[in-house]
């Protein structure tokens, strides 16, 4: 008898914890949810109070003006460019440095490692960095969206903690076969790491994708804006979006479309291809390996 | 050459030890592998950090960052002088204080909720829908909250359904404060929350066994067992956090304010950026100003992590 009450107690506390978290997961997705919905909508929709729940209008009219008007496509292909450039990059410095640092008996690796460390608590600045950017000549320059971000500290750190952690023995023995450490690291290594890599290249490639800061800074050539840029441009004014500035034209490419749709089908492109890849990759971090970057 | 002493100590010669000479020499595929790293660090840290002479400095474009006369503190006594410093140094310290007592515990107890839901897909589908909005811009969620927030969107509608008056959070400081707390915990609960989820997972299944013979029922297994296994994650968290105390969350307010908070919501690196590209204070003014926030991070980090270390064994550095 008492073990059935209790149970039953327990039953309960079950249902308000799998509420209580799961009016929080509908809170947290609805503001995506109702973007979309506005993307489809026409003017006028939006004073329906409806339109918040279901949609009056699926009209795919902001996206077909997106498609045509130049700003928009652009921004995709630069920001494609930076993403696929940046992350294999990124992933080429990263990990032969992540796997030197993992050699204890190389001199000075420790100065080395207090370093890199000291920049994650430390920097010059923006007005430093802005002026040393400016020295290199990387301004109207695609690669400033790319280079300043090419090695990430705490990735560098995570990766280097997984590397060290994997058994000796299997450098040991293709060693013995004479194999360099170049061989050791792109055999052996690289391929016995594949999820810290599936899960470092997606934080460069996010980082890649979510670039507008530096394109706000040192980006004046409005053909070289990446998606991000534009997106932001086009919340605070949305005649940046437009390619020639007649106003009859513009109400002829727009149709359907107008401002808020066009806004939020921006943000839509903006953040669908994460939405897409994150569920794939989103199992590797359950395994751990964020503590290994906090616990240096 | 410090360290090489470090180094030595560390190992300590379990088997014989190489010279440094050699061990350079055996190193030098290492170092190659390193070489590019080192001068992206060069470059892009370390350069930099050479600029904070500007600090100090009147800045002419012409002569450049070598060529600029000091100017005797002159930047630092005119950012003691600045209204507008000193408004942003005071927003900071708030918004901070309100992440740290407001936003931080917040994936504490997701985690200890999510980890009593026992059915794995469906904590899975919710670990997801927490987690993503992570990885998007504050461009991108800025945009999406100015949606939610604009005078016809849903808030308003809701508000105006109950009989209460419009509403402008983005135009109201206090407001707006608010909000940037809320959307914070929107878009970096769920992903703290990842970090205690591992550790819960780490956590041995007996101690939970021993914990039911003794008749705790799940809240007590939670305060007694689960807690104190994530306590050490929370307190790394605490500390990085406490060390990035003047950084506000730059990102973040940039995409959601505007003049109009700028008195409750401007932080020093909002009011760095405007200082130096939206007004005439000058490149060295603001290079003081940014120095003088990177300087109390890390007096904040160093303070905390070692006071923090002494008490309880866990720390950064």
């Amino acid at each position: 008898m008492k073990k059935h009450r209790k149970k039953r107690r327990f039953s309960i506390a079950d249902l308000i914890i799998k509420l209580v978290i799961g009016i929080l997961a509908l809170v947290s997705i609805y503001p995506f949810y109702q973007t979309i919905i506005l993307s489809l909508s026409r003017e006028g929709d939006k004073y329906r109070n409806a339109v918040y729940i279901f949609p009056i209008h699926i009209d795919f009219s902001a996206y077909t003006f997106l498609l045509n008007e130049g700003k928009v496509v652009s921004g995709l292909m630069v920001t494609l460019f930076i993403t696929i450039v940046g992350t294999l990059l990124s992933l080429a410095l990263t990990i032969p440095a992540a796997y030197a640092l993992t050699k204890k008996n190389m001199p000075g690796r420790n100065l080395l490692m207090n370093l890199i460390i000291f920049t994650m608590f430390f920097s010059g600045g923006l007005v430093p960095y802005f002026i040393t950017i400016k020295n290199l000549g990387l301004i109207d320059n695609i690669a400033v969206l790319i280079l300043p971000g090419a090695v990430n500290t705490f990735n560098l750190i995570l990766m280097k903690n997984f590397f060290k952690d994997l058994p000796a023995s299997l450098e040991e023995s293709a060693k013995l076969d004479g194999a360099s450490n170049f061989t050791v690291l792109l055999r052996i290594v690289v391929p016995t790491s594949k999820p810290i890599i599936a899960a470092i290249s997606l934080f460069y490639a996010v980082d890649r994708w979510n670039e507008w800061w530096n394109a706000m800074l040192f980006i004046n050539d409005s053909s070289k804006f990446p998606l991000q840029l534009v997106l932001r441009n086009a919340i605070v004014n949305m005649g940046t979006i437009f390619n020639n500035t007649s106003a009859l034209e513009k109400m002829q490419k727009m149709g359907n479309a107008y401002t808020e749709s066009v806004q939020n089908a921006i943000i839509v492109i903006a953040a669908i291809p994460i939405l897409m890849v994150y569920p794939f990759v989103q199992k590797h971090f359950a395994s751990g390996i964020m503590m290994g970057s906090l616990k240096e | 050459m410090k360290a090489n002493a470090k180094t030595k100590v560390k190992i300590k010669p379990i088997g014989k030890q190489a010279g440094l000479g050699k061990r350079i020499l055996q190193s030098k595929e290492f170092y190659i592998m390193l070489l590019p790293v080192i001068i992206f660090y060069i470059v892009f840290s370390y350069v930099p950090m050479y600029g904070i002479t500007l600090a100090f400095k009147d800045f002419n474009f012409v002569k450049g960052i070598v060529g600029s006369p000091w100017n005797d503190f002159a930047n630092f006594k005119k950012i003691f002088k600045s209204v507008d410093y000193w408004n942003a140094f005071g927003n900071t310290i708030w918004i901070s204080a309100g992440r740290l007592i407001i936003e931080f515990p917040v994936p504490i107890i997701l985690a200890l909720l999510l980890n009593e839901i026992s059915k794995s897909k469906l904590k899975r589908v919710y670990q997801t829908v927490l987690t993503f909005p992570h990885f998007l811009s504050w461009v991108v969620l800025g945009g999406i909250v100015i949606n939610l927030l604009q005078d016809q969107g849903i808030i308003n509608q809701l508000l105006s359904l109950l009989g209460l008056g419009k509403n402008s959070v983005l135009t109201n400081g206090n407001q707006f404060r608010i909000l940037v707390f809320v959307s914070n915990i929107w878009k970096e609960a769920g992903w703290s929350t990842i970090l205690y989820m591992a550790a819960i997972a780490g956590i041995s299944p007996e101690l939970y066994e021993a914990a039911k013979m003794d008749g705790a029922n799940r809240f007590q297994q939670a305060l007694h067992i689960t807690w104190p296994c994530i306590m050490s994650t929370a307190i790394v968290l605490l500390i990085l956090q406490i060390g990035s105390a003047m950084n506000g969350g730059f990102d973040q307010i940039f995409n959601l304010y505007n003049s109009s908070v700028y008195s409750k919501g401007d932080i020093i690196d909002t009011y760095v950026y405007r200082s130096a590209f939206q007004s005439s204070d000058g490149f060295g003014f603001s290079t003081a100003v940014g120095f003088t926030k990177s300087i109390i991070n890390f007096a904040l980090l160093y303070g905390t992590n070692k006071i923090i270390s002494k008490k309880t064994g866990t720390g950064v550095l």
